[in-house]
């Protein structure tokens, strides 16, 4: 063992208290900010993996990201009148052609793709009333873009297939409306749709407002509902690589027109928010470890003063300043590794604790335990700025000490 | 014989509010082997000098040469280097780390040298402790032992990495008489069975007489020597 850290292990041993509370913050510390870090970083991918199971990774709109130029602005670009009040030509709802960008979207590798015509309904049962959404589907085409068939409670998907006249609803409107499998419901749309359809599939997403407004039929009985014939006004989008989203989602709405939104586009403000999230959790997470660094540096400096006569004995000998600093930065050093070290074992215990820990995420019906992210560079991360930051508390103390002048001290003392 | 220190119109002066000076245009020259004492009123510069001769301190003027070597132009690292290799100091107190055992606190400078094999080197601090008749005590904490065996231990670490020169400052000033005789007895040994090179600094007229040499030192500059 080299002599500059023997005698930084003698210094640490000969202060015990001192330098269990310094080893005590540092262990802290690290131990924190694993499990804040591990706690933060599961739930965001949670999230994020709920957000990339749950909904479509594109959906294509009906509408145009800009409002389409009218015919009057068209004839006269540079009009000095301009005409206001202008009513825009009225079109029939939906994505035009939509079989031909079906085709063409199909022939992007890596995608499944499903149109839906999705529209406002109001169903009725037994004389109660509930406003919710119909989406018209092809169940087997659904089935490859939307988690729905996993949620199925009693029914399925293919169910619709078999029964043209079928609807599938959500627990949540069954248990209100207090209806099972095969009962008949009551649809009226503001198109003049009137319908009375056969559920034939409960689901539930355990996202309660979802789960009481959702409902799903076959295309053609939606079409007829909504009153447009051969239209869909959704384009439903799975891809094999959620993160390739925003890619593929500009190349469709280049190449077809209208506006496509990838999830992220869609989540912007929730990401967004997780990365405020993060940068409050790591600030607060890092702070502990500053202060268990300023523990560090008063330790060392409580030291170095009351080593001076032994520091100017040791240059006295030949130690040079170099030597001086070294012990002050090796017990820097040993505080933040042993700190690091322990401080992760206690870390991965509080983690292991909180992975019990059951809880109700809101929106959703059943419980869950706390997501708890298990991945090593948090780990890394954790042990590296607890090194760093002792080893930074240390410098200035180390430095003191390098700069000693025996002759004064040794002036003093005789 | 050529000297093994000499030094030529050494001054060292402070540069505060009232400018001092220290040590005041001092020529030396101290030949190997020799047992020199150094001897003057209080505050006549006898510890001043004798930092700048063991290379602990910066002369404001004049060179020192050590074991042929002229010293002015180098750096803290370089005179630390021949501090190592070349002196060994022992001073008024005794100045051993409180917590290493007195063998450890032996071993140190040869540990730091690191040219040897750890066995060897305990090896070396034991028998040194064995010549100054403190091995009993090898393992024990400086504060167990008595001040006058501390200030042995001292001379056993002067004498770890087997310097040219000894460098002593009052070493016997701190102890009674019986463990002050056995000390000068050891120092005056060194030069005289081990050829060793000592320079010592004292106020005791006996001590004084054992030396080849004595230096009087007044105000600073050499009175007579
Ligand atoms: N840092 C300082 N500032 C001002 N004067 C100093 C300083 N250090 C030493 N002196 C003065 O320098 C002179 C020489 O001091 P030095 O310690 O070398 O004397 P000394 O001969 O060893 O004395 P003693 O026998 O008491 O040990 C003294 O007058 C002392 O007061
Ligand atoms: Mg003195």
């Amino acid at each position: 063992m080299p002599i500059q850290l023997q005698i930084a292990l003698t210094h640490l041993t000969s202060r015990k208290r001192q330098t269990l509370v310094s080893l005590g913050g540092v262990i802290l510390g690290v131990a924190f900010f694993l499990a804040v870090s591990s706690l933060m970083r599961g739930s965001e991918q949670d999230f994020i993996k709920r957000l990339i199971d749950n909904s479509p990774h594109i959906t294509i709109y009906d509408e145009y990201r800009r409002p389409q130029t009218q015919p009057a602005q068209m004839q006269w670009p540079d009009a000095a009148i301009s005409i206001s009040h202008l009513t825009p030509k009225t079109e029939n709802r939906g994505i035009r052609s939509y079989r031909e960008k079906l085709a063409f979207i199909e022939l992007i590798p890596g995608l499944q793709v499903a149109p839906v015509l999705i529209g406002p309904a109001v169903l009725s049962f037994a004389g109660r009333e509930q406003s919710g959404s119909l989406s018209g589907i092809i169940p087997a085409k659904m089935k490859t873009v939307s988690t729905i068939q996993e949620k199925m409670l009693q029914g399925s998907l293919d169910a619709l297939t078999a029964n043209p006249n079928g609807i599938i609803i959500g627990k949540a409107l069954a248990d209100k409306f207090q209806l099972g499998l095969g009962r008949n419901l009551n649809l009226v749309t503001q198109d003049g749709g009137n319908r009375v359809m056969k559920v034939v599939g409960i689901y539930r997403t355990g996202n309660a407002n979802y789960d009481e407004t959702q409902t799903f039929s076959n295309l053609k009985p939606a079409q007829v509902m909504f009153n447009r014939p051969n239209r869909v006004n959704r384009l439903l989008i799975k891809l094999q690589d959620a993160y390739q989203a925003n890619l593929i989602a500009k190349r469709i709405e280049a190449n077809i027109g209208y506006k496509a939104t990838s999830w992220i586009e869609a989540s912007e403000d929730i990401l967004s928010l997780l990365t405020v999230r993060n940068i409050i959790m790591f600030s607060v997470v890092s702070a502990i470890l500053i202060v268990a660094s300023f523990g560090i540096y008063n330790t060392l400096s409580t030291i170095v003063m009351e080593k001076t006569r032994d520091i100017a004995i040791l240059k006295s000998m030949g130690f040079h300043a170099t030597d001086i600093r070294l012990i002050f930065l090796f017990e820097g050093s040993i505080i933040g590794a042993l700190g690091s070290v322990l401080g992760l074992l206690l870390g991965a215990g509080l983690m292991l604790i909180l992975g019990q820990i059951q809880v109700k995420p809101p929106g959703v019906l059943e419980m869950t335990n706390l997501p708890v992210w298990w991945g090593v560079e948090q780990f890394e991360l954790a042990a590296a700025f607890a090194l760093t930051s002792c080893i930074l508390a240390a410098y200035l103390p180390a430095r003191r000490a390098g700069d000693v002048h025996p002759v004064d001290i040794l002036r003093g003392q005789s | 014989m050529s000297p093994v220190l000499q030094v030529e119109q050494l001054s060292k002066r402070l540069e505060d509010e009232i400018p001092v000076t220290l040590v005041d245009n001092i020529s030396l020259e101290i030949a190997a082997g020799e047992f020199v004492c150094i001897m003057g009123p209080s505050g006549s510069g006898k510890s001043s000098l004798l930092y700048l001769l063991g290379l602990l301190d910066i002369p404001s003027a004049g060179r020192i040469w050590l074991d042929g070597e002229d010293t002015s132009h180098f750096g803290e690292d370089q005179l630390a280097k021949r501090r190592l290799e070349k002196l060994g100091f022992v001073f008024q107190f005794h100045f051993l780390l409180a917590e290493f055992t007195v063998v450890d606190n032996v071993a140190l400078p040869m540990q730091r040298l690191g040219r040897h094999p750890q066995p060897a080197i305990r090896q070396r601090a034991l028998s040194l402790l064995e010549q100054l008749g403190v091995a009993d005590h090898a393992h024990k904490y400086p504060h167990q032992i008595s001040g006058g065996q501390r200030q042995r231990v001292a001379i056993a670490r002067a004498l770890i990495n087997d310097p040219l020169v000894i460098l002593a400052d009052e070493p016997t000033g701190n102890l009674d008489t019986a463990s002050g005789e056995r000390v000068q007895q050891i120092l005056a040994d060194l030069t005289h069975e081990m050829g060793k090179t000592v320079v010592a600094v004292t106020h005791d007229p006996a001590f004084a007489h054992r030396a080849d040499r004595q230096i009087m030192l007044v105000d600073g500059r050499i009175q007579s020597g």
